[in-house]
């Protein structure tokens, strides 16, 4: 009886070192990728970066010595049109879930759907808006390109605007009202205000999100070699340069490829990272 | 029982009598020191109530603007997918045309006006499941690591990491998984895999390219790991600390009140984030177009080229030739996304049944 015990406990504590060694080695094994990945990107992109990547647009194939300016501009172009689309009307949805719906099942739904179209592939979205831009006008466009976008962005901002406006304690609302500032003011100047930070840095995840984005724009904006800041034309984005260039049988191309996605990736880091750290700092520190 | 409650209006708001301010103060008014902007505003203004509830309206109508893009995208595909649907109906699915000179099968040819779904149906389930078996048990191991066993110092960047996992662009990792990734599989991996593991049938030696649905299975898997293992974190944090403490006070190890006391509590939500991930791996796009080979083919080998539904989309959309073609790669897009619906809104349920509805991550 006792062996039998001793012979358990032996078993029982074997098990539970291994279930540690596993887990400890498939978080190596999970961070190994990234760095890998990392490691790689900074080794071909960096020696292939210099004041030409962003200076200079594409050259015909077979010389050397393009760049990528015009999908950095065209990139920047789209990004501007999607905010203009996707911030108010994820900012006004995400009040109206924290101030004017909480708890109702309408806000409820609303959540659900949100949460439910963050996880749609992007390329669906890309064409409803070929469906609902380029076809009527008959050319691919930036329009269209940056309706895409917008969209997408949409759920993802509604969703973090609400939980930030959810942090705001009642004391500063029911302060406001109290002096007599009317709901529509207290709402838009004390209570949003306040939670600036948290929005601002929702917003910024948004668009670091849809910055990496090339399915949308596939059919859409198209790409464009030449450049260009005709809003009816289509355009060119970093992401989609660097997907018709890594498809393409030319080594300078590569170089550029794997440029331009060290590029894309170093915005992306300092975006999410500052969201780290504003965020780490909370909702009502530094506000205004 | 009617009971009378008084219409609350905002009016004119109530500010100090000009006697109650010391004197001080009231000369400095007086004088004409400019008033703050709120004491200007609350003095011109009136009845709020219109602004009030026009603002409100405006806000009711950017939060349905939400419910207008799902709105939208389903009129725009099933409009523009009709002319496919009245050709083929269901068929479309599951049809096997015969090529009719090599007598051999067919499904993708737009040539001839052959359009049948089925392979990149099936490249899109095969995929994203070899995705899934390789990915849970890692962002699992994962989150039991962050959760319950990692140093309080090293959790924070560790867990920092993982969400930069996620934030990384598929582009990148199809970028990599092209020149890195395809290169190792082919002179490294997929020659032991075939010596070892060719008596099943699921690995024959006759594409040499290295591109296939073993290279996007593991790019896949690399892009939900995160998304699998913070939703799992989410929810073994939202199991009460009383429930750990139970097993514990029983005699347990630290691994069996992790598997008692946590991941049993856990395992709805654990379900819902690994379908979650699913649902991610079914509509992934670039990474998986540029090493899945592009052959609209069933083969029975894992190691073959294939394709998937959303890679089909982005290669031979601005190629389509016919209407026809447009309307057949809008349709696939319109299951696609009826999928990826069903897939997530079934997720979420799950996981908020654990979390208890509170507002998630916004991935």
């Amino acid at each position: 009886m006792r062996t039998e015990f001793k012979l358990r406990a032996k078993f029982r504590a074997f098990t539970d070192h291994a279930a540690t060694a596993i887990a400890v080695l498939s978080t190596i094994l999970v961070v190994t990728p990234l760095v890998v990945i990392f490691a790689y990107l900074l080794f071909r992109g960096f020696s292939s970066l210099n004041l030409a990547f962003f200076t200079k647009v594409p050259v015909p194939v077979g010389e050397t010595g393009g760049g990528m300016a015009n999908a950095i501009l065209g990139s920047a172009v789209l990004l501007g049109l999607a905010s203009a689309i996707g911030v108010p009307i994820g900012i006004g949805g995400g009040i109206y879930l924290a101030e004017f719906g909480r708890g109702t099942k309408l806000a409820y739904a609303i959540r659900f759907t949100a949460d439910v179209l963050n996880g749609v592939p992007s390329i669906v979205m890309g064409l409803a808006a070929y469906s609902l831009v380029v076809v009527p006008q008959n050319h691919f466009s930036a329009f269209a390109g940056g309706i895409a976008l917008g969209i997408m962005m949409i759920p993802t901002i509604c969703r973090s605007t609400e939980e930030m406006l959810l942090m705001v304690p009642h004391a500063v609302r029911e302060a406001a009202l109290g002096l007599g500032v009317p709901n529509w003011r207290s709402v838009l100047s004390i209570t949003v205000k306040t939670a600036s930070p948290g929005i601002i840095t929702g917003c910024m995840l948004a668009f670091a999100r849809v910055a990496g984005e090339t399915a949308p724009l596939l059919f859409t904006a198209l790409g464009n070699q030449f450049w260009s800041t005709n809003l009816n034309e289509p355009i060119a984005a970093l992401p989609l340069q660097i997907y018709v260039y890594a498809l393409s049988p030319y080594d300078d191309w590569h170089r550029l490829a794997w440029a331009g996605a060290l590029v894309l990736i170093v915005l992306i880091v300092l975006a999410v990272s500052l969201v780290r750290y504003v965020t780490s700092r909370g909702v009502l520190k530094g506000t205004s | 029982m009617e009971v009378n409650v008084p219409e609350i209006r905002i009016s004119q708001p109530i500010l100090p009598p000009e006697s109650s301010l010391p004197p001080g103060k009231r000369a400095a008014d007086a004088s004409g020191a400019a008033p703050s902007a709120i004491r200007k505003f609350l003095l011109s203004r009136g009845n709020s109530a219109y602004t009030d509830l026009s603002f409100q309206y405006l806000m009711v109508l950017c939060a349905f603007s939400i419910f207008g893009i799902v709105v939208l995208i389903f009129v725009e595909l099933i409009g523009r997918s009709r002319l496919a649907w009245d050709q083929f109906h269901f068929e479309f699915f599951y049809k096997i045309y015969t090529d009719a000179t090599t007598n051999t099968v067919l499904f993708w040819d737009p040539a001839n006006s052959h359009f049948s779904a089925l392979p990149f149906i099936y490249g899109t389930l095969v995929s994203s499941f070899l995705a899934l078996l390789l990915a849970v048990p890692l962002a699992i191991g994962v989150a039991v690591f962050l959760t319950e066993m990692c140093p309080g110092l090293l959790r924070g960047p560790l867990a920092f990491l993982t969400e930069l996992l996620a934030a990384i662009p598929s582009i990148v990792y199809g970028l990599w998984a092209m020149f890195v990734l395809v290169p190792l599989l082919r002179v490294h991996v997929n020659p032991v895999l075939i010596a070892s593991l060719g008596w099943t049938g699921l690995f024959s030696d006759d594409n040499p390219t290295g591109l296939g649905f073993v290279a996007a299975a593991i790019i896949l898997a690399i892009m939900i790991l995160p998304i699998i293992s913070s939703l799992t974190r989410e929810v073994m944090t939202a199991v009460p600390h009383s429930q750990r403490e139970a097993v514990l006070a029983l005699g347990a190890t630290r691994w069996e009140m992790i598997r008692m006391g946590v991941l049993r509590n856990a395992r709805i939500g654990i379900v819902g984030a690994i379908i979650l991930g699913l649902g991610r791996a079914l509509g992934e796009t670039m990474a998986v177009t540029m090493v899945i080979g592009n052959s609209p083919e069933i083969h029975r080998s894992l190691l073959s080229n294939g394709s998937s539904m959303a890679a089909v989309i982005a290669n031979e959309f601005n190629e389509a030739t016919s209407d026809m073609h447009r309307s057949a790669l809008i349709e696939i897009g319109l299951a696609l996304f009826i999928v990826t619906v069903i897939v997530n809104a079934l997720a979420r349920l799950l996981v908020w049944a654990v979390t208890r509805g509170a507002p998630a991550q916004t991935h």
